[in-house]
């Protein structure tokens, strides 16, 4: 294993230590060290290497994400995970806002509560968060599925496209053009395979669908504010 | 029968009203009859104060001119040097702005490369993200960088030249975009990550940072997964220019690109680019000097758009501080929009050559601003993008033309003091004495 101390090394270091792994490294396994909330952390990794981060981190940690898996044993600033291609990526913590923003593939896991706009124009992802989300989550998603164990804020999927959601809580409020929708056995199945990857032992039963109404995918005047 | 008319007492001629005009009547008879407000692409089309109202000063008894034709006058600029590992260099100063794979057809982004590739500059995606034949034709591509994030990835984001965080753009600024679902074919929609043929709603403001302190970060993590080899440019809209450009610098822009209000846009409401912003004659001078006050002025580069259409509108941007401009809807003209050869069919969607607008509707005459698969094949991608060469190679001639005039032997050597102004407003705008006089509005000291 490689481990990298982030107060003894450059971000710069690690990253660009990171970025030199190829599909066929043979340093698949590294850990960061003393991250003390540093940005930036394991972005824009395109390998099947696995990423251990002992601490919390901050803003936009595994961002782009490829290939990679990268676990946080902490909690993660904004923006972790944004705009993630493929990989997984675990937060044993909380996660700050905008987690998972404009992702087009892989996983994201947060064990605890995603604050506000979780999975924000999401664009394929998929998050799975074992606690709460924060209000606007899910606004403008395009793709993909988010799974909410717990509660869900206001607004929930505002302007949604074609994302999933899930949620086996409440929902304080649906935002615009955001309805609940009939839970289909396809849908049940989606479900069990997310939970069962994210490590929930929730019941796909448990929880109710939500989407598009579809109501403002073509601009009429009434919908405007 | 004599004519009652000629019993009559001399009558008064029928007066126009100024603020009630036919356009302005025709646009409420049009807002009463559909309920809806008009969209449009472009710029600002009123008039305001802009780069026709400057004139050099040529050399004479107190300065000479170099030789025209004969001396060096260079042109060269490059663009990142503050922090990116691999800055810019550009044959000439004037690069192609940002406009979307979506907004325009595929065709038009790689007449634009062609062209731009062929006279030494750049050419910028949109949104929309970064097509192959666009990278292919354009030797050196800005990638932008958007609130949508549509087509953003970080294999195109390394492939890229120079990338370019989008805040605001100058016909809209603090506004987001729509393109209609009538120009989202299978292609762009792929690229969108969202069903054909639904209206495309590109947000106003970026999905995971809010401020110049996050900027700051973002731009950080832009870096670190380019490993800081890419010029980082931000892009505001003409508004609060300098505390814009101050803020940009503070977050770590290599580049600060700012786009006044006749700045054109792929389609918004009209009176969002009518009546929000600045003309990009008011925003030069704060925007420079912000970086003059920080100490940044050259090492942080200025680029100007909004409404440049010749080599004397670069030379007064250049003379006002500017390092480069950036040009949209003067390239387009080049390529052969709004061109009168299809008048005929402009008239069919009642407007005419020179006056059509309508480019959110994807039905574009000369093929251009549409995913018509008919109307594309119009554009002959080589021969647009040699127009498009020969126009910036004549824009480039002019800018030095003027400049030797001046006495420079590079464009970057222009100054205010080139200048002078044809009305109190451009002088007040400038910063530069109203013509005969050594004043203008604002001055220290009077």
């Amino acid at each position: 294993m490689q481990t990298y101390d982030l107060q003894a090394n450059s971000l710069r270091e690690l990253n660009a230590a990171l970025h030199a792994q190829t599909a066929d490294t043979n340093q698949t396994a590294w850990e960061i060290v003393n991250p003390r909330g540093s940005h930036a952390i394991a972005v824009g990794l395109d390998a099947p290497i696995e990423v251990e981060v002992k601490g919390s981190t901050g803003y936009y940690c595994a961002g782009m994400n490829k290939q990679a898996t990268v676990h946080v044993h902490g909690s993660a600033g904004p923006g972790v995970a944004e705009n993630m291609m493929s990989g997984t990526v675990v937060i044993e913590g909380d996660a700050s806002q905008y987690a998972g923003a404009t992702g087009h593939g892989g996983l994201l896991v947060i064990k605890g509560n995603a604050s506000s706009r979780c999975g924000i124009s999401m664009k394929g992802i998929d998050i799975v968060v074992h606690g709460n989300v924060g209000h606007m989550s899910a606004f403008m998603a395009q793709s993909g599925n988010l799974v909410v164990c717990g509660d869900a804020g206001d607004a929930l999927g505002d302007s949604i496209y074609e994302a999933r959601l899930f949620v086996r809580g409440s929902v304080k409020s649906l935002g615009a053009d955001c309805i609940e929708k009939e839970m289909r056995p396809e849908h049940l199945d989606i479900l069990r395979d997310l939970l069962e990857r994210a490590g929930s032992d929730a019941k796909p039963e448990e929880f109710k669908r939500y989407g598009s109404a579809r109501q403002l995918y073509n601009f009429k005047v009434d919908n405007a504010y | 029968m004599k004519d009652i008319k000629d019993k009559r007492p001399p009558q008064t001629v029928p007066i126009q009203s100024a603020t009630f005009s036919n356009p302005i009547n025709a646009e409420i008879r049009r807002a009463a009859a559909t309920g809806i407000y008009d969209i449009r692409g472009g710029g600002a089309k009123r008039r305001v104060p802009h780069f026709d109202d400057l004139l050099f000063l040529g050399a004479s008894v107190s300065r000479y001119p170099l030789e025209g034709y004969r001396e060096k006058c260079d042109t060269k600029v490059t663009l990142g040097t503050r922090f990116a590992k691999k800055p810019i260099e550009l044959d000439i100063p004037i690069t192609i702005a940002g406009m979307s794979f979506g907004a325009l057809s595929g065709r038009a982004k790689e007449a634009l490369g062609r062209g731009a590739s062929a006279a030494g500059t750049s050419t910028t995606t949109g949104d929309g993200g970064m097509t192959p034949e666009e990278r292919g034709h354009s030797t050196k591509l800005v990638y932008q960088y958007l609130p949508s994030r549509y087509g953003m990835n970080p294999d195109d984001l390394r492939k890229a030249d120079a990338i370019e965080v989008v805040v605001g753009q100058g016909a809209k600024p603090g506004g987001g975009g729509m393109l209609l679902g009538q120009k989202i074919s299978d292609r762009v929609a792929e690229m969108r990550n969202l069903p054909k043929g639904i209206d495309q709603r590109s947000a106003c403001r970026h999905p995971d940072w809010t401020g110049p302190d996050d900027l700051e970060i973002k731009i950080l993590e832009l870096r670190e997964i380019t490993a800081w080899e890419k010029p980082i440019y931000v892009k505001v809209g003409g508004t609060r220019p300098y505390y814009d450009t101050a803020l940009a610098v503070k977050a770590g822009a290599d580049v600060v690109v700012l786009d006044g209000m006749q700045g054109g846009t792929a389609a918004t409401q009209d009176v969002f680019i009518e009546h929000v912003g600045l003309p990009t004659l008011a925003c030069i001078r704060p925007a420079v000097q912000a970086l003059q006050d920080l100490g940044v002025h050259r090492e942080v580069q200025l680029i100007v758009s909004g409404g440049i259409r010749s080599g004397a509108d670069v030379a007064k941007a250049m003379a006002l501080g500017a390092d480069a401009v950036a040009i949209g809807t003067a390239a387009l003209i080049a390529l052969g929009d709004n061109d009168p050869h299809w008048e005929a069919e402009y008239q069919k969607l009642g407007t005419t050559a020179g006056a059509y607008d309508d480019w959110h509707e994807g039905l574009d005459p000369a093929g251009i601003t549409t995913q018509d698969a008919e109307l594309q094949k119009r554009l002959d991608p080589v021969e647009a993008g040699r127009h498009l060469r020969n126009y910036l190679s004549v824009m480039t001639l002019e800018a030095q033309t003027i400049a030797r005039a001046c006495g420079h032997n590079n464009l970057h050597n222009l100054e205010p003091e080139d200048l002078c102004a044809l009305t109190m407003e451009a002088a007040a705008m400038a910063r530069v004495p109203l013509a005969g006089t050594d004043w203008y509005p604002g001055k220290p000291g009077f």
